[in-house]
């Protein structure tokens, strides 16, 4: 068992990062996950491990520090919050079409603009249809506790290497700044300049040696013969994460005659929402998407089968619910989609899910049968 | 066993400690935690709060409407937090600082000079380990062999020698909380 | 004679470096940027660095430099070039890191990324094409462009008072104690390019000893913007850019140093 701590999710950002081998951290301060730069600049780890952490002079320059390490085959990153995020939307475009592997860390708060600092979920659209200019996907994650948070960025890594993409965190200002008790995982070694020219030597730039071709990181193409061709094979590629990467988890479904379905810090409050409304006598489940792209569509297919509804539970004015009504329109059920929703940095709180889920699923509560459109 | 509690005063009061060192003796006991701050401005100066769940089995909302136990430490957290205890739940509070007293009848009301007692002791910063200590000899849920432990976890190796201070502060809240109604 | 008689080692007189890819270059005739990646090609072959060169080219006519030079290379956003030039020198100090930015990408768009990677030092070597407009978009205003001279979007002329005064970054960039080497330089002549040449020496030759930030403008021409024969935009510019950006050295000292030529 490794190490156990009570740590703020996001300075287990922090302390993954170093142990899983992170080769650079570049970052901006913003409300509410400054404490991941803090933590790394305190930890120092360019003693301990080699980690090189800089403090950018804006979002802007972060990212594109990223697109340069990790055009090198280096495993770097970057975290912001909302704002910030939008700042690097160019730049995530750009390491998009370049296809080079990442990880970006958005701790939401409430927008738009300014908005709050207090925590909310309405950046979903932004990191699960691209946010930048142009056809492209993140891998999202949503890690629903601080023992997640820990867990994701090792994966986060992993998978963005997979596919050479850039994989995104996506959490909030509640799990950024809440601590609970996490195991951490042991030290990987950094990758040796060795061990990245037998891994991608075949794209990275490590300086052209006699023996290779020359490496180019670049999105820019003017043939639009070989534009296109390179978007199809981008599309395959998200199609592969759809098969291969989809990642959820279900509370209580099996006999479940509505379906919550929340993730990250929602998902926490929902999961108390269930165990209020079973003692209730309601039937309730909680589907908690792990990935947000690829979404978990099919598992939402089939207990569209059985569930008399579906309320997408989020800290938003409601974008989740359209791929979940997507998702439901695909398999070809009839299915209500319903959505509850807090903004401005509210969080709802697990009896206010209940008594909005009575209240919008009223008509089937009543008399016991599905509603068709 | 689950106990589900938020503390709230004054930032400064040790609100956000006395919650961290809870949640780690509690980790030290083998227990699932979660500990949820308020936080922004009101870190500096205003209003501090912190939600601090204890389980035995995994935690659901860290975000909660209704608590097992409020330890209250001003006025504000009264007026906020009174009515959020659970019917038959626990209610802690000093009463420097607090002009209205809990009115309740359905819940559990204690009290503990904290203020007070920290300035007798000389040191006003074990304030917070008095009340916690109050609220462990009210809430026996944790051992105190574990609270050592949490103590060492939670503060930095420049503080240990301060564990002792901190534990006999522990003990004299323990022995100076007064009952004032239980149901 | 025939031909295959003069083909021999010993009447060679003018070799192209092998670091120049074979490829036609899709620059103007008359442009300066075909020269200086001459001449940038060719010290990275006599220097013997091209196994530890990355560059990162711009966004402006520079935007297929990548093509030109077999060396690696990495395509960055409009101005974007010094801030991922440090993401690569701060993962693999041991290369040598370039960026080749135009006047619009570095003076504009990308002020903050240059300015700031300068002011922390980062050990890399930044060229900067300053020919007064936007080629590649079609001619359009920098923030180099001369007071009166007439762009796409300055039709009557670079107004002062509507579009503020030319801006003479490398000044700016000379009083930033992280750079170490900041020297203005042009293509012009064969005596010039060759000056530019040994400037370029020194500058990779500062950063191969991590010294800092080496910074060398290179004033050029664009006489298809500025609708010239590459013979007219080589006087014009003697005649009207030089006088505003000064040829020679700013600053020639090591990083931290607040030393100052000029």
């Amino acid at each position: 068992m490794g190490e156990l701590r009570l740590m703020k999710g996001n300075e287990v950002l922090a302390e993954a990062a170093i142990r899983c081998g992170c080769d650079g951290y570049f970052g901006y301060p913003i409300t509410p996950q400054s404490e991941v730069m803090e933590t790394l600049m305190l930890r120092q780890p360019w003693n301990e491990t080699g980690m090189v952490v800089l403090q950018a002079e804006s979002e802007v320059a972060s990212i594109n520090m990223v697109y340069g390490a990790a055009g090198s085959g280096k495993k770097s990153m970057t975290s912001s919050s909302s704002p910030g995020i939008s700042l690097m939307a160019e730049g995530i475009s750009y390491i998009a079409g370049a296809e080079l592997p990442c990880l970006i860390v958005n701790v939401q708060r409430g927008g738009p603009g300014l908005g709050t600092i207090q925590p909310s979920q309405a950046d979903y659209f932004q990191a699960v249809k691209g946010g930048g200019h142009g056809d492209y996907k993140l891998i999202v994650l949503a890690p629903a506790s601080v023992q997640e948070m820990n867990d994701f960025v090792d994966l986060g890594f992993e998978l963005a290497f997979k596919y050479r993409n850039p994989a995104m965190i996506l959490t909030d200002g509640a799990l950024g700044q809440m601590m609970e008790k996490v195991e951490l995982a042991d030290f990987k070694p950094r990758w040796t300049d060795e061990e990245i020219n037998e891994k991608w030597g075949d794209w990275a730039t490590t300086g052209k040696p006699s023996s290779r071709k020359k490496n180019v990181i670049n999105s820019l193409e003017m043939d639009s013969d070989i534009m296109e061709a390179n978007n199809r094979r981008f599309q395959e590629k998200y199609k592969q994460m759809e098969k291969e990467e989809t990642r959820y988890e279900l509370f209580q479904c099996d006999d479940a005659d509505f379906i919550i379905i929340a993730y990250g810090s929602s998902s926490r409050v929902c999961q108390k929402s269930v165990e209020i409304a079973r003692a209730k006598g309601l039937k309730v489940g909680l589907l908690r998407p792990i990935t947000l792209f690829p979404f978990p569509n099919k598992i939402i297919a089939e207990l569209a089968r059985k569930a008399k509804g579906f309320l997408s539970v989020e800290m938003s004015a409601g974008q989740m619910v359209e791929d979940i009504k997507l998702a439901v329109y695909e398999s070809g059920r009839n299915t209500r989609v319903n959505h509850f929703g807090r903004t401005g940095g509210i969080i709802p709180t697990p009896s206010e899910v209940v008594d909005a889920l009575e209240d919008k699923f009223s008509w089937e509560l009543s008399y016991g049968v599905k509603r068709s459109y | 066993m689950t106990e589900e509690m938020i503390i709230a005063g004054f930032g400064g009061q040790g609100v956000l400690s006395m919650g961290k060192i809870l949640a780690y003796s509690g980790i030290m006991e083998d227990k699932e935690v979660t500990w949820f701050p308020s936080y922004g401005p009101e870190m500096r100066g205003g209003t501090a709060n912190v939600t601090v769940i204890i389980s035995d089995t995994r935690i659901s909302s860290p975000i909660l409407h209704e608590f097992d136990t409020a330890i209250i430490l001003n006025q504000q957290s009264m007026d906020k937090f009174e009515k959020s205890v659970k019917p038959g739940g626990t209610l802690l509070y000093d009463p420097n600082g607090v002009l209205t007293p809990p009115s309740r009848n359905d819940i559990n009301i204690y009290k503990v000079e904290g203020t007070k007692t920290a300035i007798e002791m000389g040191n006003p910063k074990v304030f917070n380990m008095i009340v916690f200590g109050s609220y462990l000899k009210i809430r026996p849920i944790l051992s105190l062999d574990n609270v050592e432990k949490g103590l060492q976890k939670s503060l930095p190796e420049r503080y240990h020698k301060l564990i002792p201070l901190n534990l006999e502060a522990i003990k004299k809240g323990q022995e100076i909380v007064e009952t004032v109604q239980e149901v | 004679m025939e031909l295959k008689d003069l083909i021999k080692p010993e009447n060679l007189v003018y070799d192209k470096t092998s670091i120049l890819e074979d490829e036609p270059m899709h620059y103007c005739p008359g442009c300066s940027h075909g020269v200086v990646h001459k001449i940038l090609a060719e010290l990275i072959g006599e220097m013997g660095i091209q196994e530890k060169t990355i560059g990162v080219a711009p966004v402006g006519c520079a935007v297929f430099a990548y093509r030109y030079l077999n060396i690696d290379w990495q395509e960055a956003a409009h101005g974007r070039a010094p801030a991922v030039a440090t993401g690569i020198v701060r993962l693999k100090p041991d290369n040598f890191v370039f960026t080749y930015q135009g006047d619009g990408d570095l003076a504009s768009i990308g002020t903050a990324e240059i300015m700031h990677a300068c002011n922390r030092g980062e050990n890399i070597l930044v060229i900067f094409i300053n020919n007064g407009i936007y080629g590649m978009t079609g001619g359009q205003m920098a923030p180099t462009t001369l007071e009166g001279m007439v762009t796409s979007t300055t039709p009557t002329g670079r107004n002062i008072d509507l579009n503020g005064y030319p801006m003479k970054i490398t000044d700016l960039i000379a009083q930033l104690p992280g750079t170490s080497y900041v020297t203005r330089q042009a293509v012009h002549t064969a005596a010039a390019t060759l000056k530019c040449k040994r400037s370029l020496k020194k500058a990779i030759e500062n950063v191969l000893d991590k010294k800092g930030t080496s910074f060398v403008e290179v004033v050029s021409t664009c006489n298809s913007g500025w609708k010239m024969t590459p013979v007219g935009a080589n006087q014009w510019m003697e005649d009207n850019m030089i006088p505003y950006y000064p040829l020679g050295d700013l600053k020639d000292s090591v990083k931290g140093e607040h030393k100052s030529e000029n």
